[in-house]
């Protein structure tokens, strides 16, 4: 178990990288407490794999130390930093039992057999595989052979870390659900540093406390899910985060007040925007309130999803998604009001900040 | 895959069948029909039931060339298959080096069988080869003419160089089969490079060795062309294979019921032999 | 720094191994074509690594003799027929090995398989009566022909291979759009595994250039391969080494060309277990 500390860890596949877009991880600069439960998400192509290659020793950075616990292991090999990691598709040594692949980590590591045994029964009721232990490995199922590739991480336990490489992908629905809330049982039981990579934001919600956006390279936040909504950092986050995500439009910001077409809104504060800078509203579905007051809108077309309902509509010349309750009156002249603590102001996509 | 079922599909195996039947059946049967008679000339044949069988399975020039084959074949394997791992998990797996010793490694497999043999047989000469020649100057009394021993080891190397690109074009394809994500799972496991080797690339390289060792063990022991233009089967029979010695009778001695016999003899050898050679090699699959 | 993600091989010293197999090679290939250059009193009469006095003689007695060049001629004619049939006929027989159940077909495909099993030496003499019988010896067809007996079922192996890799979805998705059956096959199908098409012909011109003893057996003059005019002129010329060099390093170039085209796809048809 360590703390993961990444100082300005930049990364690129080719050669002499020239500019920003030569790098596949821009820049990262963050720490990681031990004992947490991160997620990396972001589209495909962000990063995220090459930041947990780099985690887990596989790729070494091109610029920039990685350390644990304080300790600098940039240069050292994917079995010196002892962590463990479950892949996209499983791994497994087909030619061997289910016992003798759960038993592989720990004898190449030397351990005593009378442990080797201990540990792997123990990690064979785990992940409720103890009546296939004697099985080859070769025709067990896809989410059996995944179970497997997870005990062999998990087997060993002292990792510094175990990585998570979207190990869902390929998993039926049903089983997707009982095995991430294993390992979320798994976790609170071990205390192991978890790093999940995926590109499902359900899946990162329910199973981080943290969870790392990732977009174009770099680290865009860094939050706790309720953090990732209400504060998105970046408008890629509100974007991404959400169904429908969060409604973005440009926008001029006069003093306290922030102006979208004709419409003019006042703020709680002044958001300090450069002079040349490219100004945004963002402001998430949720919190937009439909009625007979407020700015005027043209509604497009209403989604009915159950408890909720999703209203497309036009605001100022921009597209907005609003969402409104199952039995929220939709009058025949709409207008909405937004919730004037939930509107983000971005200045270049990131956002700026009520403090500043 | 779910196949339907569909009798009408003859129809499309149809063109197969005709030629096949017109260059295997046709031909086989004339195979079997001679080796169970006897022609004196004038086209007038006579019933000679298993005769001609009893005859071959009775000479020992059958069997001393049998013994030949069996010992090239075992030889070959045990020769090709290891260095052809071998090479194959040294071969490039990226870059330019992947086409230049693709294309380089093929050439052999693709030169006419005889020019294969002319090659060598000026190669292994002491007067004009490089090989012969070096080998000579050297100090080693070597001469593929004269010697059975240096006929054999000429034939093997020559066959090494001629086949073993075969073994390492199928070995890197079923290594670069195999997902990164294998090799780096290993790494994180914290196996040696042998283990490696033992638990993930030989289990993936196992369907296409099967194929190799069995192409390699068919076409050894149907050698035929290459031997004939080094040695000609000699120096005496001491590199006369069952092939040579077939050729030599049919062709050469035009006797039709002894060789039509040994024909069929050696199909079957092959056939029994290959079929061991697959039942052996896939039934490690089964139990486990 | 990337490649760390791939698959380092052994050591540090694997493009040794590489290139000392590599080199073993081409050592007896560049001897032959050292000698090709080199004047007959040279090669019997001095030891030498490469050509004192290079010469050309040797490439022009072939291109201007026809006995000589009409065998490349004729090699190339009979190696094109057999690919042509042999991928032409594997064609719809690999399509209905690959999509269909029907009576005797496992049996039939094992059968077909062991066509590859039979030693050439055991048809040598067969083939010569039959293809006597039917007026077609010293034909290209005939070893065209003769050449199917192991090429069919390679390039039917090949492409069953190739064809099931193909997700049976696509055919029933053409049928439902109205295609027929011939024209989904030129149309859709064949696109779709021109790879393994290309392999197929590649590994069927393989076996047809590479081989002798059929191709021997059925020509007399007019058909006779370029690999069997080799062997005839080695007795009766008195040892022409010079003109047998080049005959031979000519007899190899077809064989690179072919492999250099088709480089990327072998390794594609390797992979996919048929050979």
């Amino acid at each position: 178990m360590a703390r993961i500390t990444l100082d300005h860890i930049r990364h690129a596949y080719g050669p002499a990288p020239k500019s920003p877009k030569d790098y596949a991880l821009r820049e990262v600069h963050h720490e990681w407490n031990d004992g947490g439960a991160y997620a990396l998400l972001g589209p495909s192509g962000c990063g995220k794999t090459t930041l947990l290659n780099i985690i887990s020793g596989l790729l070494q950075p091109s610029e920039g130390r990685i350390l644990f616990d304080g300790k600098d292991v940039t240069y050292l090999s994917t079995q010196a930093r002892n962590i463990a990691q479950v892949f996209q598709f499983p791994v497994i040594y087909d030619t061997m039992t289910v016992y003798d692949n759960l038993a592989f980590p720990l004898r190449n590591r030397a351990v005593p057999e009378a442990e080797v045994d201990r540990r792997v029964r123990e990690m064979l009721e785990i992940i409720d595989l103890s009546g296939w232990s004697k099985r080859k490995a070769q025709g067990l199922t896809a989410d059996q052979k995944q179970k497997i590739s997870l005990g062999r991480g998990l087997v060993r336990n002292d990792v510094n870390a175990i990585l998570f490489d979207e190990p869902l992908t390929v998993i039926d629905p049903h089983m997707k659900w009982v095995l991430r809330s294993q390992l979320k049982r798994l976790h609170k039981q071990f205390g192991f540093t978890m790093v999940y990579v995926t590109h499902d934001q359900t899946e990162a919600l329910t199973f981080a406390d943290k969870v790392v956006v990732m977009y174009d390279g770099q680290i865009v936040q860094i939050g706790t899910p309720a953090e990732l909504f209400e504060r998105p950092t970046h408008t890629f986050v509100g974007y991404f985060i959400g169904s429908p995500g969060m409604n973005v439009m440009p926008a001029r910001v006069e003093g306290s007040a922030v102006v979208v077409g004709g419409e003019r809104i006042a703020l709680d504060y002044s958001p300090q925007i450069g002079a040349g800078d490219r100004a945004e509203l963002g402001i998430r579905p949720e919190f937009i309130r439909i009625g007979r007051e407020g700015m005027p809108v043209a509604v497009n077309r209403i989604e009915d999803i159950g408890r909720r309902r999703i209203v497309r509509a036009d605001f100022q010349g921009q597209r907005i998604a609003i969402v409104a309750s199952e039995d929220a009156e939709i009058p025949a002249e709409p207008r909405i009001t937004f919730d004037p603590a939930a509107i983000n102001i971005y200045a270049n996509s990131w956002r700026v900040g009520r403090e500043a | 895959m779910q196949k339907t079922w569909n009798n009408k599909a003859w129809f499309l195996v149809l063109p197969v069948l005709v030629l096949v039947a017109f260059s295997a059946v046709i031909p086989l049967m004339t195979v079997v029909n001679y080796s169970v008679q006897d022609t004196f000339g004038n086209n007038e044949f006579f019933w000679a039931g298993t005769d001609w069988f009893l005859e071959i399975l009775h000479s020992d020039r059958f069997w001393e060339a049998l013994q030949r084959n069996l010992f090239f074949s075992f030889v070959i394997l045990a020769l090709q298959i290891p260095l052809g791992i071998f090479i194959a998990l040294n071969m490039p797996k990226s870059g330019i080096g992947v086409p230049v010793c693709l294309v380089l490694m093929a050439l052999p497999l693709l030169i006419p069988w005889n020019v294969v043999g002319t090659i060598w047989q000026v190669f292994g000469r002491v007067d004009i080869g490089l090989l012969g020649y070096t080998l000579r100057a050297l100090g080693v009394d070597y001469n593929y003419v004269r010697d059975p021993l240096d006929a054999w080891i000429t034939i093997i190397v020559m066959d090494v160089w001629h086949w073993t690109s075969l073994v390492v074009l199928l070995c890197y394809a079923g290594l670069v089969s195999i997902p990164d994500a294998y090799y780096q799972a290993a790494k994180i496991d914290g196996a040696s490079r042998w283990s490696v080797f033992r638990y993930i690339q030989l289990p993936k390289m196992k369907r296409v060795l099967l194929i190799a060792v069995l192409l390699r063990f068919m076409d050894s022991f149907m050698i035929y062309t290459e031997p004939f233009v080094v040695t000609g089967g000699g120096p005496g029979n001491s590199t006369t294979f069952l092939s040579i010695d077939l050729v030599k009778m049919a062709v050469g001695q035009f006797d039709l019921g002894p060789a039509a016999a040994m024909s069929i003899i050696y199909f079957l050898i092959i056939l029994l032999l290959s079929w061991i050679f697959y039942t052996v090699m896939t039934s490690s699959d089964a139990n486990g | 720094m990337a490649e760390t993600t791939k698959f380092k091989p052994a050591g540090n010293l694997s493009w040794l191994v590489s290139t000392l197999y590599i080199l073993f090679l081409l050592l007896p290939i560049y001897w032959l074509i050292n000698m090709s250059f080199k004047e007959n009193a040279e090669i019997t009469g001095a030891f030498s690594l490469w050509p004192q006095n290079p010469t050309l003689r040797n490439y022009s007695v072939i291109f201007t003799d026809p006995s000589w060049y009409n065998g490349y001629i004729n090699s190339i004619i009979y190696v094109v027929l057999n690919t042509i049939i042999s991928v032409l006929a594997a064609l719809p027989a690999a399509y209905a090995f690959s999509r269909y159940r029907f009576l005797g077909d496992k049996h039939l495909f094992f059968w077909l398989l062991t066509n590859r099993m039979a030693p050439p030496a055991v048809f040598a003499l067969p083939f010569f009566q039959l293809y006597s019988a039917f007026g077609l010896i010293d034909t290209h067809i005939a070893v065209a022909l003769a050449h199917c007996l192991f090429n069919v079922p390679l390039a039917v192996w090949i492409l069953e291979g190739f064809m099931s890799g193909v997700p049976k979805e696509i055919d029933e998705t053409a049928y439902i759009d109205g295609y027929s059956f011939p024209r989904f096959f030129v149309k859709i199908f064949m696109p779709l595994i021109a790879s393994g098409i290309g392999v197929a012909a590649f590994f069927c011109f393989m076996f047809s250039w590479v081989e002798l003893l059929l191709a021997r057996t059925l020509t007399t003059t007019a058909a006779k391969p370029i690999s069997a005019i080799m062997t005839r002129t080695v007795s009766a010329a008195g040892m022409d080494w010079g003109v047998l060099a080049a005959a031979g390093v000519l007899t190899i170039v077809p064989g690179a060309l072919v492999i250099y085209f088709v480089r990327n796809y072998i390794a594609k048809g390797f992979a996919l277990g048929r050979v």
